[in-house]
């Protein structure tokens, strides 16, 4: 593990840092990030000295419903594994630090270059992995709390970068839902209930209920670095449904990289939803692997204030008859900016492949920007492809027919912006992350709007 | 009976610098149902359009009122509360958002959608739906007469609301509007190519627009007289 991170590290030392002009990395905001004001966790967190964060995790996970495992880590590693939904062989959750623990297919399916991948690898801490053997079904969510940043009262040691990884395995025909929820310590908020305080991750605060834990947290202290890894490795006609929450604060950083590999008759759900962040990125690079395999992409994102989101896709078909869908839906407020980057690669013998993408961007005010970038990559005869995307404010005809209605206009604009909302959100494949994350945009939406008098 | 009227007075509209309607005089009152047919492209839904406020269009000349107020002068949303209706051709989908939530928006009762949607053939699941997603031709038309019959509006401006029905669907969606003319006096212009949905609506006057003008007007019987000769027989008549 010491010498793969130490060549990472003598990698990552000479690896140019991308700019602009970089196609991938255009409408990022990278140039911005000063990686030397980040530290990374040096040591492997004391889980016992995070006990209030594990419970909060736990009141976030029991909040999304039934809850099979929870994991919860923090800058370092994995601090807490529990398993509600009992022991078992059937499935393992488990930290590793040690080069023999690691998962033999780790680092196959993402892949990692350049700069951030070189880092990633360099600081990696301990990797989180969940392992389904084959023919098992588990009958509820895996779900895994990340936890960035520096905690609370932990302020003298700096600015925490983190490094999360997590390699997920489906043995054949194995089907599981896993949860990744991305959250700062600093961000994490105390609800005052009758009944008295509870401790919560619900990383909103925005609600007058709320208060942040940390009040005297200067928005500088409680930026944070994260570059996330997650692998997902789906097996012969296993099915993995894949759901990504990123409710980080609005001032930290996220280069985050979802690879999933499926096998022959496999399929994946994966919904990642963009909340936080002032800089986030998130790659998603699917291959199908096996003929038959299967993909939906699906992602919901918003950005209010200055807020950057930055999503860079690929559906890779490398077997016959593999279908993907790819639905990214997303909107800008304020002076948000969001980008989209996506490829449709079908490799020579993936005939009979069947691929869709769209991306639907709402630009909400005039200071607001959002590219979309589809590209298409075919190297087959007989395949099937399409992509869509508009980027523009809300639609005249919607809103005609509302206020056709009776409604008024403010009211029919908030009306179907908060619908646009609610079908990104409900595609989650967990419902109750669908009415997290569509309750969370409407609150985000509602704040933004307040600070800067608009709407 | 209720007491409204919607008066079009030399109504002139262009679009993109073209001519579309080439002054329109209509006058229609509370339970009375005018027809309105005519060739492709002879401004009918120019005339739906611009009565319910749709971008897009210049009223060049002429004047609209409804109950006597300019009715040109208000916006969209106050043209339906003032009392006006328009059952579009082609409704648009609107993601996310349900009928029952837009009824709510316009501060009306909700306590009979169930019922009125039964009555229409609708399924009850229609109402928290995803306003004209996944809906067939019939079922939008069908959603587009339950919305009229939950709003209730003093005139009502239905533009080809018999296209995409099937019979059984049609038979509905005519009874639901008749019986609205005789519940609350309902004005209705109805914009149609067919004969078999006036055969229910009953229409008082039947009107012919050609090339942007009203080139006759008469009683039920026209409509059956342009179902058999067409509209060759005013060649020439609309002028330029």
């Amino acid at each position: 593990m010491r010498e793969r991170r130490a060549r990472a590290w003598e990698r990552f030392a000479v690896a140019p840092m991308p700019g602009q002009k970089d196609e991938a990395w255009r409408y990022s905001r990278v140039g911005d990030l000063d990686l030397g004001s980040f530290a990374p966790a040096v040591l492997a967190p004391r889980a016992e000295e995070h006990a209030d964060l594990v419970s909060a995790a736990r009141d976030l996970a029991r909040s999304l419903g039934p809850c099979r495992a929870l994991a919860v880590t923090v800058p370092g590693g994995v601090i807490a594994v529990e398993l509600p939904g009992g022991t078992g062989e059937q499935l393992r959750v488990a930290g590793s630090r040690s080069a023999e623990d690691l998962p033999v297919g780790l680092g196959s399916i993402a892949g990692l270059s350049g700069i951030f991948g070189e880092l990633h690898d360099a600081f990696l801490g301990e990797v989180l992995t969940i392992s389904v053997p084959p023919g098992t079904v588990l009958d509820a969510p895996v779900v895994v709390v990340n936890i960035a940043g520096t905690p609370p009262g932990k302020d003298d040691l700096g600015r925490l970068a983190s490094f999360p990884r997590t390699f997920v395995e489906l043995g054949a025909g194995a089907s599981a839902t896993v949860v990744e929820v991305a959250l700062d310590a600093a961000e994490g908020v105390i609800i005052e209930t009758p009944q008295g305080r509870a401790t919560t991750l619900r990383a909103s605060g925005e609600g007058q209920h709320m208060r942040t834990a940390t009040p005297g947290a200067s928005s500088t202290s409680s930026a944070s670095l994260v570059v996330p890894v997650t692998e997902l490795d789906v097996g012969e006609r296993a099915r993995l449904s894949y759901v990504s929450v990123q409710a980080l604060g609005r001032e930290s950083w996220q280069i985050a990289t979802q690879a999933s590999r499926v096998a022959t008759g496999g399929e994946i759900i994966s919904y990642s939803a963009g909340l936080g962040g002032l800089y986030a990125r998130v790659s998603t690079l699917c291959s199908l692997d096996g003929e038959g395999a299967r993909s939906t992409l699906l992602a919901a994102y918003l950005g209010t204030g200055e807020q950057v989101h930055d999503f860079e896709t690929v559906q890779d078909h490398r077997a016959p008859s593999s279908a993907s869908e790819l639905v990214f839906d997303g909107a800008v407020a304020d002076r948000a900016r969001s980008a989209y980057n996506g490829l449709i690669r079908i490799r020579r013998g993936a005939h009979g492949a069947d691929a869709f993408q769209t991306n639907h961007n709402l630009v909400l005010s005039e200071g607001a920007h959002a590219d979309s970038i589809p590209n298409l990559q075919i190297e087959e005869n007989d395949v099937r492809c399409s992509h869509a995307s508009t980027v523009g404010p809300v639609d005249e005809e919607q809103r005609f027919y509302l206020e056709s209605r009776g409604v008024e206009p403010a009211e029919a604009e908030r009306l179907v912006v908060a619908g646009f909302f609610r079908e990104a959100a409900r595609r989650a494949p967990l419902s109750g992350v669908g009415r997290w994350v569509e309750e969370e945009m409407a609150a985000r939406l509602e704040a933004g709007r307040r600070v800067t008098g608009g709407g | 009976m209720s007491d409204h009227v919607l008066v079009l007075e030399g109504l002139r509209v262009s679009v993109a610098g073209t001519e579309v309607l080439r002054g329109v005089d209509l006058t229609v009152r509370s339970g009375e149902v005018h027809a309105l047919m005519g060739p492709n492209g002879s401004g009918k839904s120019t005339l739906a359009h611009v009565l319910m406020g749709k971008g897009g269009y210049e009223v060049t000349a002429g004047a609209v009122t409804l109950d006597g107020a300019d009715l040109l002068a208000m916006g969209t949303w106050e043209r339906a509360a003032a009392g006006l209706f328009l059952a579009m051709q082609q409704p648009v989908e609107v993601p996310g958002v349900g009928l029952a939530q837009v009824l709510e928006a316009t501060g009306r009762d909700t306590s009979n959608l169930a019922g009125e949607a039964q009555d229409l053939g609708l399924d009850g699941a229609i109402i928290d739906r995803s306003l004209n997603v996944d809906l067939s031709g019939g079922e939008k038309k069908r959603s587009e007469t339950l919305q009229l019959a939950m709003l209730r509006p003093s005139i009502a401006v239905l533009d080809e609301v018999d296209t995409g029905l099937d019979v059984d669907g049609l038979r509905l969606v005519a009874g639901r509007l008749r019986r609205a003319v005789e519940e609350w006096g309902m004005g209705v212009l109805a914009i149609t190519h067919f004969r078999r949905l006036l055969s229910v609506l009953r229409p008082d006057a039947v009107h012919v627009l050609l090339g942007g003008r009203v080139v006759e007007s008469g009683g039920a019987e026209l409509a059956e007289k342009l179902e058999q000769s067409g509209y060759e027989v005013y060649a020439g008549a609309a002028g330029t």
